[in-house]
């Protein structure tokens, strides 16, 4: 009777989520719960469908627990880009909204609705599915040990995708706290605490049996962030619900407190989400992918401890000249100068293990990817101080310089940096000699690069100028603009921002095109990389 | 130097060794930044500005506030305006913390593709708010708002306001029991001139009484939004404000 018991706790959730559909206090609820269930309506049946009745000791059936759990490792990849495309089309179609404002389709896809669609798709779906697949690939091969609790790494996936489509679907309905990276309401919070407590037994659970003395670097990192983001979570969901039944609850905190604890939240989002997890995925790929041991132990060990302790004094800067005590302001524009070196060290680090290896940047576009990578993990850790600081932060604030800021780390330091280790992990999860193709590769990385520059310096223009419009006097000291023509002002920026996206958009659609073809089993006949033509092939003797 | 150095590494080593250690140091390390920036201003008196004027939300308002908040207008529009002079000349007095006592939760925004809002309160009609939340393009051709006409379609949910004072009350804002009793009546009452509207301009007072979606026999969520509206940033006594006092 394996998976019986699966099938039913799965059915046993469905029968709640019905219930609290029948008894929901409002709308919004009630429509929520009829999604949630049948999503595990549908779920209870494809697992029935594999329960089996074989004698228990049947030999196929047995996980082989010798070797490494990769299935949910190749699931999570799969994830990872399917949420990717999902939410960078959303991205694309917000960008247009904001360009073409009868894109907007009342009440469900309004911008206001769709934008933390389109933030929590990207952020936490594809990035989060990108650290989790990661996570649970470096830490067996680093620890030499399989993942720890059995099917727990299972229900951390699934259980983590139902988190995503409940949020995403409350968004739409209008289900939100209103938290910025952090809207779902308290019912699918204390969802996401069960699957991420899961998540740190999984992964703490393979360190603690491991085989290898020696913790590596990057478990460090992916350690730091899973534990910071749960306490980041939770802090900042603390929340009173209008009943036990309904879709809404008020914050714990109020106004200035509640200003901050948001910010101490996101910031740190940006620091441990996007920043400390993505370095553990740095660590291993990138020396793996050079071939190379990582430069530098020492620099590894003073730049995690700094980063991490600095991080997360960082939040303030997001209110600067608000009515947040100007103390705090100071401790946050201080601690966000200073976080710019442990940054640093990170991209010294990483870059630093190609020394003696840079010449595989000319034939290995994996490898030019993660470069990149760090090059925009460079570039924005250096933006993101400058603009911390508050003569700086008077300008860039409420613009769009702060959007193309996020952009770059986003698009340029996460994406790419993700996108390398799916080429690097892909070949090795479905047991295939190579990849389709490095040259459709090499493609991906042209036109993901030229959509961040146009993206970024678009922005860059765009925010610069509606900053010095709003606060422009003329010699009468007038104010030279009114609002509203600051706004027309931006629109064939909004355009150009829209077509960069597309670029990266298209740029991973290359990259699902090739992978898919991989797992086929599919070799492209190409040229290889570096080589203008095919080398003339050897003369055939004469018959 | 070179030998410290070394001691120390050598020592981190140990950490690296043992997960226990890994993990409760790196939690320590990560709470220290929140505890000092975060927990003071929970105990710091002058945190909040000494103001008169302030008071709850009425219950017609807390609800527009709550679709505010579920429209996601917080996306594009702030409410925090700062002190300075192109701020203060466009949109009012800089924001005070004081005004946002009550925000369960804030609404300062963090991106202006829009005009801030914390003082928008009573600088257009309920005609003008409602042709531009219908149409923002029918009033000001170059907008770039989404539409919001369903709102004018969408009845309110009376049943539960008080519920939502009571879960107010939980968590800090002084909702008195005669509040939360006659929250259906307020409702009711702020949205309708032909009802007797003394009592709640007692409760809650300031509080603009009209009737604001033009239809007279619907309590809708158009009613409940544009009423929110029309309150930013109008409680707080500016002549009565002394700022020396208040300095941060």
């Amino acid at each position: 009777m394996k998976g019986a018991t699966t099938a039913s706790a799965v059915g046993f959730a469905a029968f709640l989520a019905l219930m609290a559909a029948a008894v929901g206090q409002d709308a919004a609820f009630r429509a929520h719960f009829w999604i949630i269930f049948v999503v595990l309506l549908v779920g209870t049946i494809l697992l029935m469908r594999r329960v089996s009745f074989e004698p228990a000791n049947s030999g196929p059936l047995q996980a082989d627990l010798t070797v490494y759990m990769d299935g949910v490792v190749r699931y999570g990849i799969i994830a990872t880009l399917f949420w990717g495309a999902a939410g960078m089309l959303i991205g694309v179609i917000i960008a247009s909204q904001l360009a073409w404002p009868d894109l907007n389709f009342q009440p469900w896809f309004n911008f206001g609705r769709l934008r933390p669609v389109h933030t929590s798709a990207v952020v936490f779906a594809f990035g989060g599915n990108a650290l989790m697949a990661t996570s649970f690939y470096v830490v067996q091969r680093t620890t030499r040990a399989r993942l720890w609790g059995g099917d727990l790494a299972w229900f951390v996936f699934w259980g983590y995708q139902l988190f995503i489509l409940m949020a995403a679907t409350g968004y739409l309905l209008g289900i939100t706290e209103s938290r910025e990276y952090a809207e779902p309401e308290w019912y699918v919070d204390i969802w996401l605490t069960i699957v991420w407590v899961a998540y740190l037994i999984v992964f703490l659970g393979t360190l603690v049996k491991r085989k290898e003395p020696h913790i590596y670097v990057a478990n460090w990192f992916y350690l730091s962030f899973i534990i910071t983001v749960a306490m980041l979570h939770i802090v900042n969901n603390l929340s009173m619900p209008v009943s036990l039944f309904g879709s809404k609850s008020y914050s714990a905190f109020s106004g200035v407190q509640d200003a901050l604890t948001q910010w101490w939240y996101g910031h740190n989002a940006v620091g441990f989400f996007l920043t400390a997890g993505f370095l553990g995925m740095m660590y291993y790929f990138v020396p793996k992918q050079a071939n190379r041991p990582v430069y530098s132990y020492r620099l590894s060990i003073i730049h995690f401890w700094a980063l991490i302790f600095m991080y997360i004094w960082a939040g303030p800067h997001h209110l600067h000249y608000t009515a947040l005590p100007d103390w705090a302001q100071t401790l946050g524009m201080v601690f966000s100068v200073m976080l710019w070196m442990p940054s640093w060290g990170g991209m010294i680090n990483g870059l630093m293990t190609l020394s003696g290896a840079w010449d595989k940047l000319r034939t290995d576009p994996i490898l030019r990817m993660l470069v990149m990578s760090l090059a925009f993990y460079g570039m924005s850790t250096f933006e993101g101080p400058l603009m911390a600081i508050k003569a700086v932060n008077s300008l860039s604030h409420y613009t769009d310089w702060t959007i193309g800021h996020v952009h770059s780390g986003a698009l340029g330091w996460v994406g790419l940096v993700s996108f390398g280790a799916i080429y690097f992990l892909v070949p090795k999860l479905w047991n295939r000699p190579q990849l389709y193709s490095l040259r459709l590769v090499n493609w991906h990385f042209w036109l993901a690069t030229l959509g961040i520059v146009i993206y970024a310096s678009v922005m860059w223009v765009s925010g610069i100028m509606q900053g010095l419009m709003w606060r422009e006097y003329d010699d009468q000291g007038f104010l030279v603009y009114s609002f509203v023509e600051t706004t027309a002002a931006m629109h064939p920026y909004y355009i150009m921002r829209a077509f960069g996206g597309l670029l990266y958009l298209s740029g991973l659609l290359v990259m699902i095109f090739n992978v898919w073809k991989t797992i086929r089993g599919d070799v492209r006949a190409e040229i290889p990389m570096g080589f203008e033509k095919i080398a003339s092939p050897p003369l055939q003797p004469a018959e | 130097m070179a030998n410290t150095t070394n001691k120390i590494l050598d020592w981190h080593g140990n950490i690296e060794r043992n997960v226990t250690l890994l993990l409760v140091l790196s939690l320590l390390v990560v709470t220290i930044g929140g505890i000092v920036e975060i927990a003071p201003l929970f105990w710091l008196e002058n945190t909040i500005e000494k103001v008169k004027g302030m008071r709850p939300y009425s219950p017609l308002e807390l609800v527009g506030r709550n679709i505010y908040v579920r429209e996601g207008c917080y996306a594009c529009h702030s409410q925090m305006i700062r002190p300075f002079r192109d701020e203060v000349e466009r949109y009012g007095h800089y924001s005070l913390a004081a005004e946002s006592m009550y925000d369960h939760p804030f609404q300062w925004g963090s991106k202006r593709t829009g005009p801030d809002l914390a003082r928008v309160g009573g600088r257009y009609s309920n005609d003008w708010h409602i042709q531009h939340l219908k149409n923002p393009r029918d009033v000001v051709p170059e907008s770039i708002m989404p539409p919001y006409a369903f709102l004018a379609d969408s009845d309110l949910d009376v049943k539960t306001i008080s519920d939502h004072l009571v879960a107010n009350r939980r968590v800090g804002v002084p909702y008195t029991d005669e509040m939360i009793k006659n929250a259906a009546t307020d409702m009711a009452a702020q949205a309708n001139p032909d009802l007797d509207g003394a009592a709640l301009t007692a409760r809650y007072p300031k509080a603009v009484i009209a009737n604001f979606d033009g239809s007279a026999n619907r309590l809708t969520e158009m009613d409940a939004l544009i009423a929110y509206l029309q309150m930013l940033g109008t409680l707080v006594d500016y002549s009565a404000y002394e700022p020396e006092k208040n300095e941060r």
